[in-house]
């Protein structure tokens, strides 16, 4: 049973001409306006009590694509639907309530947690508005979420500039939880953490999960996180996915070319003293990206057809599903 | 022949809310070709000790103690001239975020040129050729074009290399990083560790990789020396460190960086975090967060060899013969 499903999702930010530029092509400059396409054409879904790691490098639209799954921009083409009803449907109607079950969790704490409130504010505010709690039993609400998130509760009068940066992660954690959500998009939560706090907040991501049957899309360009957390690994390039398959077997056996060019280049503890290899070539830009195959010009095994035709992502194995060209030709 | 030899450094910072003792007593040696990896969390105090071997600390920081030999001439109370002489000649250093290094309004060029004319009397064109000779040799293509360029016009990882190239311009004999990978993404990490690897083998330079990330050093340095709380608690060959590490600081650390094949297991975790420098308890830094720490911790442990060139300040380490036992 799917608990989101996405079905063609793109999504365009187009920067219009500005005056300057009408201008001139008044007089035939044939200007255009700038056009992103962020996220092209997407297709996923997501099941009850999964965990789901989203990879890419900068710039290749996953924090996009979570924002759009988590419903706080809509797309530009295509669907997502959450337990079956279209998410654009449950925002106009009386079914906004169900859309507390998606939450958010942001990179940057300091960012996404008002400084100017209270710990207990930003974690009870949400739950009191909804009707979760009465004001009355929140205080004992607030109490046992921090502690769920191993917090003192005793700091709930502090503000956030008070803790440090795993704690802020753990309010982040705190604040979504609060409105009882079963779907939580995590954007490079723990990216910002040192390596002693980040296992701390990994951990607490595997218990929530354990305690409160969470489904969770894991975005991060950390692929020891992703191989760690993840039942099922998603690799996006440039607003396209271009593999997806159950970790263990995509670490193990990765289909794309640009898979195993991520995976050889993971610098590993168990690797002593061993030659980077580069993959050559730059991320191109989204502005103006490759025709065909997105990954055509760094990919080592590039043939005509990746230079002209947009590969498909297609089922290669069961649960296995790769955008290569190369899959048709073996 | 060591290239930089650091012994007993102390740079504290003289702030209104008290001393922060950002490196308290650290002891290096770096010899000729060798890649010495310096890990350790924020606020441990690797970056404070690269800024303190090129002189680079404003106040209210100073080095109250120590000594710093380039071989063997001591850095510590030179005069600013001799420092300058050194630095981006003898010493180079690559910081994390290469905007901060470029001047965003001088071209790419005058730069490079401006490096190369101050430590040698060459004449612009030939100084010109070095620097496009320079950006090729890390891997930028059409480099005398690219020369006329400003920073903005760069790519993040491109910048880092324009950085690195104008590092390695006099062919330094120490090069100090200072987290430079840290802001890119993966399959550009692994093109700059592939270039820098390849240019320090080529020329011989000794570089201090500072990072957080264990793994970048497991695979690039041969030795590594880990950070707490402005101090080295261990230092020693990549290999045993990891594969036994001494202190309870590393084998936490190591233990909590997720695995290969260890999906879903949890993962060790330190408990509580970093102290504040300027509340350091007396005695082990660490032996708040430790497992093994009891009542001989409240003393300072000194740095105590332990054999094959490894060290660890800690009383109670995590001997070998003992796991045996």
């Amino acid at each position: 049973m799917s608990i989101i499903a996405l079905a063609g999702v793109s999504k365009r930010f187009v920067k219009p001409l500005d005056l300057a530029a009408r201008a001139a092509n008044l007089f035939g400059a044939g200007l255009h306006d700038v056009v992103i396409n962020a996220v092209d054409g997407v297709s996923l879904s997501l099941d009850e009590g999964e965990v789901v790691g989203l990879v890419g490098e900068s710039g290749c639209g996953k924090s996009t694509l979570g924002r759009i799954i988590a419903g706080l921009i809509p797309p530009s083409e295509g669907t997502v639907t959450f337990r079956g009803r279209p998410l654009a449907e449950l925002a106009a109607g009386p079914g906004r309530d169900a859309l507390l079950k998606i939450q958010m969790i942001f990179q940057d704490p300091m960012a996404s947690l008002n400084p100017r409130m209270r710990v207990q504010d930003i974690v009870g505010e949400a739950p009191v508005v909804h009707g979760i709690v009465t004001r009355a039993e929140l205080a004992r609400y607030v109490d046992a979420l921090l502690a769920r998130v191993g917090l003192d509760a005793d700091y709930k009068r502090r503000y956030p500039h008070q803790f440090s940066g795993g704690q802020r992660a753990r309010i982040g954690i705190a604040r979504a939880l609060a409105v009882k959500p079963d779907f939580l998009v995590c954007d490079e939560s723990v990216a910002s953490l040192d390596v002693s706090i980040k296992a701390q907040v990994l951990n607490l991501f595997m218990q929530l999960r354990a305690d409160l049957g969470l489904t969770y899309l894991f975005i991060s360009h950390d692929l020891g996180v992703v191989e760690h957390i993840s039942d099922r690994t998603v690799i996006m390039y440039l607003g396209r996915l271009v593999e997806i398959a159950p970790t263990d077997e995509l670490f193990r056996a990765p289909n794309h070319p640009y898979t195993q060019a991520l995976l050889a280049n993971v610098p590993r503890l168990e690797a002593r003293k061993h030659r980077f290899e580069a993959v050559k070539g730059e991320i191109p830009s989204p502005l103006d990206p490759p025709p065909g195959c997105h990954f055509h010009p760094r990919c080592p095994f590039a043939f005509d057809r990746c230079r002209n035709e947009r590969p498909a992502l297609k089922e290669i194995a069961p649960d296995r599903w790769s955008a290569c060209h190369l899959n048709d030709a073996a | 022949m060591m290239v930089l030899a650091v012994e007993n450094l102390k740079t504290h910072f003289f702030t209104r809310g008290g001393v922060i003792k950002a490196v308290d007593g650290v002891s290096l040696r770096i010899a000729r070709g060798e890649v010495l990896g310096l890990v350790g969390e924020s606020g441990s105090g690797k970056t404070v000790t690269g800024w303190s071997i090129l002189g680079l600390l404003d106040p209210p920081g100073r080095i109250v103690d120590g000594s710093i030999r380039l071989n063997g001439e001591e850095l510590v109370g030179a005069p600013q001239e001799r420092l300058r002489a050194h630095r981006g000649r003898d010493v180079a250093m690559i910081f994390q975020d290469p905007m901060m290094t470029l001047n965003p309004v001088l071209r790419i060029d005058t730069q490079m040129i401006e490096a190369i004319t101050a430590h040698e009397k060459v004449s612009q064109r030939a100084a010109r050729a070095r620097a496009a000779a320079a950006l090729a040799a890390v891997g930028i293509a059409s480099a005398q074009d690219r020369l006329r360029a400003y920073p903005h016009q760069f790519s993040g990882g491109m910048r880092q290399r324009v950085a690195i190239a104008i590092a390695l311009l006099h062919r330094p004999q120490l090069l100090i990083a200072d987290e430079p990978t840290t802001a890119l993404d993966v399959t550009i990490q692994a093109q700059i560790l592939a270039e820098v690897q390849a240019l320090c083998a080529e020329s011989g330079t000794a570089l201090i990789w500072i990072t957080h990330d264990l793994a970048v050093v497991a695979g690039l340095a041969d030795r590594i020396a880990v950070m707490y709380a402005g101090r080295i608690v261990e230092e020693g060959p990549v290999d045993a460190v990891f594969a036994q590490p001494l202190h309870p600081y590393t084998r936490g650390l190591i233990g909590s960086i997720p695995r290969h094949g260890q999906r879903g297991a949890p993962l060790v975790q330190i408990p509580g975090m970093p102290p504040s420098l300027a509340q350091l308890p007396p005695g082990c830094a660490f032996a708040p967060r430790c497992p093994r720490a009891d009542e001989a911790c409240a003393a300072m442990p000194a740095m105590a060899d332990h054999g094959q060139g490894r060290a660890a300040r800690c009383w109670h380490p995590h001997i070998p013969s003992e796991a045996a036992a």
